[in-house]
């Protein structure tokens, strides 16, 4: 082992500066939230709360903001829906046509976000749809939707399907041993497709572009106010959402530790 | 492809055969409709949409932006001559950013999951601060890589005291800043496979490999190395895919002429000069090349269980 361990403190180093390297753009954006900037944010100019007493200060974030979390909302909502019930079908069910159904799921993933984009607005046109909440929800619901199915068949494949052979045997309907057994089983994995389903759709850029028109959403509004400078309550509303994502993700951890103790 | 089950730690094994009860098989079966469904309407209708625009031909007379259904198969040749330079960067700057990934993200995925393994807390710690970039925004994450390798910054003052940089050498709107940031982009989705699949790896393997007197780096390239490759093969494809599509980083940290990437093109044609069938040709392009070079890769690669 010590052999083994030798040379060994190169790779520790390594390893950090490539921790390094993905933390200082998030430490950057922390701190320009802090920057007395005016209204351009490119240099540092020295400390202020202003951005952070007025989050709402400049034009139109805020309202960019409340867009993402609607489009977040409902999309993840629908999309948690959809790909649990695929994921449990895909794992549990043997029926014929399986490995098409996968493949169904994945070709979204393997595909850039631009093509998605770029066929969905085309269908929308021939559709004749107008561009806007609904049509960034319904392309936000299909991206999600894979990675929702994916890591709750991570989760559905742990479970003994004895369980609902159990629920079955004791008279329950399909429907009463998926809500009564399998779901609350599921939940731990669901709530965690969940929270990757939002932190996806909250952060696209691409095909919102693509569907949205007119529609505002948080990235469109950084990606336009790039040129000119963008206003540090951007970076407040950002680092803030850090702040909760983490506290999130410390609560599913501390959760499902609860879980398992019980 | 269950590579992105790496994302959400996958089961050691397959996924469990028994035979099922009938009526728990017929429930599921319905479970599958909905879903089903909607990737058919908003996926699979929609790609045959944008292959059928690929063929679309300009309307004699008519508006710009007028198309009408037609069978022109020269709008192919045509938009690969003029965009080649474009789509071939893509991939070559995708690729590099693919292996500057792989050579960043090994070392840290091995540390949190050989080094720190048996110290949970620790290995927590460290896997938190790999995805904390997913918890905020990926944009201004990017336009702080453009102040950062800005060329009045310290890191151009670096490269530049270290004559990586020739004195009025600039990072600043060059193919290099825009390969900086994809790499940055998609190291997370390099470092969380390779992750899990180093965490399945036995630490008794590596032991006896020094047991039996071979150097550290024998050890890794006879024993880590090969049994971690299913990672491998899932990062290099998580990085690769998206990061050939990306036009966010070529176009907030490049500039017009020798950075631009597919994607930009795809926008640009689709929305300024509205000309759908050239945005669906480099679209169309674009989703056959990758689906080609996956299905080559993973089956060279011999990880067949991946997709």
């Amino acid at each position: 082992m010590s052999r083994a361990r030798a040379g060994g403190a190169v790779v520790p180093v390594f390893a950090a500066l490539g921790f390094v390297f993905l933390l200082v753009p998030i430490a950057y954006t922390v701190l320009f939230s802090f920057n007395d900037a005016g209204k351009t944010n490119l240099a540092w100019r020295g400390f202020t709360l202003d951005a952070w007493r007025n989050p709402c200060g400049a034009p139109r974030v805020c309202s960019a903001l409340v867009g993402s979390l609607q489009v977040g909302l409902v999309s993840t909502l629908v999309a948690t829906a959809l790909g649990t019930l695929l994921a449990v079908a895909l794992v549990r069910g043997r029926f014929r046509g399986r490995g098409a159904v996968n493949l169904l799921v994945l070709v979204p993933m393997t595909t850039p976000e631009v093509v998605l984009g770029a066929a969905l607005v085309s269908q929308f046109l021939s559709l004749r749809l107008p561009l806007g909440f609904g049509t960034v929800v319904v392309a936000h619901v299909m991206f999600c939707l894979s990675f929702v199915v994916v890591a709750v068949k991570a989760r559905v494949a742990t479970l003994d399907p004895a369980l609902e052979q159990a629920a079955a045997d004791l008279y329950a309907t399909p429907w009463q041993a998926f809500w009564r057994v399998t779901f609350p089983l599921l939940l731990p994995g669901i709530a965690a497709a969940a929270l990757l389903a939002f932190s996806l759709s909250f952060d696209d850029f691409i095909v919102t572009n693509f569907t949205s028109g007119g529609f505002g959403t948080f990235p469109k509004f950084v990606y336009v106010s790039a040129a000119r400078g963008i206003p540090p309550q951007a970076n407040v509303i950002s680092s803030a959402m850090f702040v909760l994502a983490l506290l999130a993700v410390a609560l599913v951890h501390v959760g499902s530790r609860a879980r398992r103790r019980r | 492809m269950s590579v992105l089950a790496a994302l959400g730690r996958p089961p050691a094994a397959g996924e469990p055969a028994s035979p099922q009860a009938p009526d728990v098989q017929r429930g599921t079966r319905r479970l599958l409709l909905p879903g089903v469904l909607y990737l058919v309407v908003f996926f699979v209708v929609p790609v045959g949409v944008l292959l059928a625009t690929s063929f679309y031909a300009r309307v004699p007379g008519g508006e710009i932006g007028e198309f009408a259904p037609a069978l022109r198969w020269q709008n192919y040749p045509e938009a690969l001559a003029k965009f080649w330079p474009q789509l071939s960067r893509s991939f070559g700057f995708a690729a590099v950013a693919t292996l500057a990934a792989l050579v960043v993200g090994y070392p840290m995925a091995y540390v949190i999951a050989v080094r720190a393994r048996g110290r949970p807390g620790l290995q927590g710690l460290l896997v938190v601060l790999v995805v904390a970039p997913f918890f905020t925004s990926f944009i201004l994450r990017t336009v702080a890589w453009k102040q950062i390798l800005a060329d009045g910054g310290q890191v151009v003052a670096a490269l530049r005291w270290l004559h990586v940089l020739p004195p009025d050498g600039r990072l600043s709107a060059a193919p290099a800043a825009v390969v900086i940031g994809l790499t940055y982009s998609f190291l997370p989705f390099m470092v969380l496979p390779l992750f899990a699949s180093l965490e399945r790896l036995d630490p008794r393997l590596l032991e006896a490999g020094s047991d039996l007197y071979a150097s550290p780096l024998t050890t890794f390239r006879t024993v880590t190395l090969p049994l971690s490759l299913p990672g491998v093969v899932a990062g290099t494809l998580l990085t690769f895919i998206p990061a050939v599509g990306d036009y966010v980083n070529s176009s907030l940290l490049g500039n017009n002429t020798t950075t631009t990437m597919v994607g930009q093109v795809i926008e640009q044609r689709f929305f300024r000069t509205v000309d759908y069938p050239t945005a669906a040709v480099l679209s169309v392009v674009l989703m056959v090349s990758i689906l080609t070079l996956v299905t080559l890769y993973v089956r060279r690669a011999g990880t067949r269980d991946l997709v």
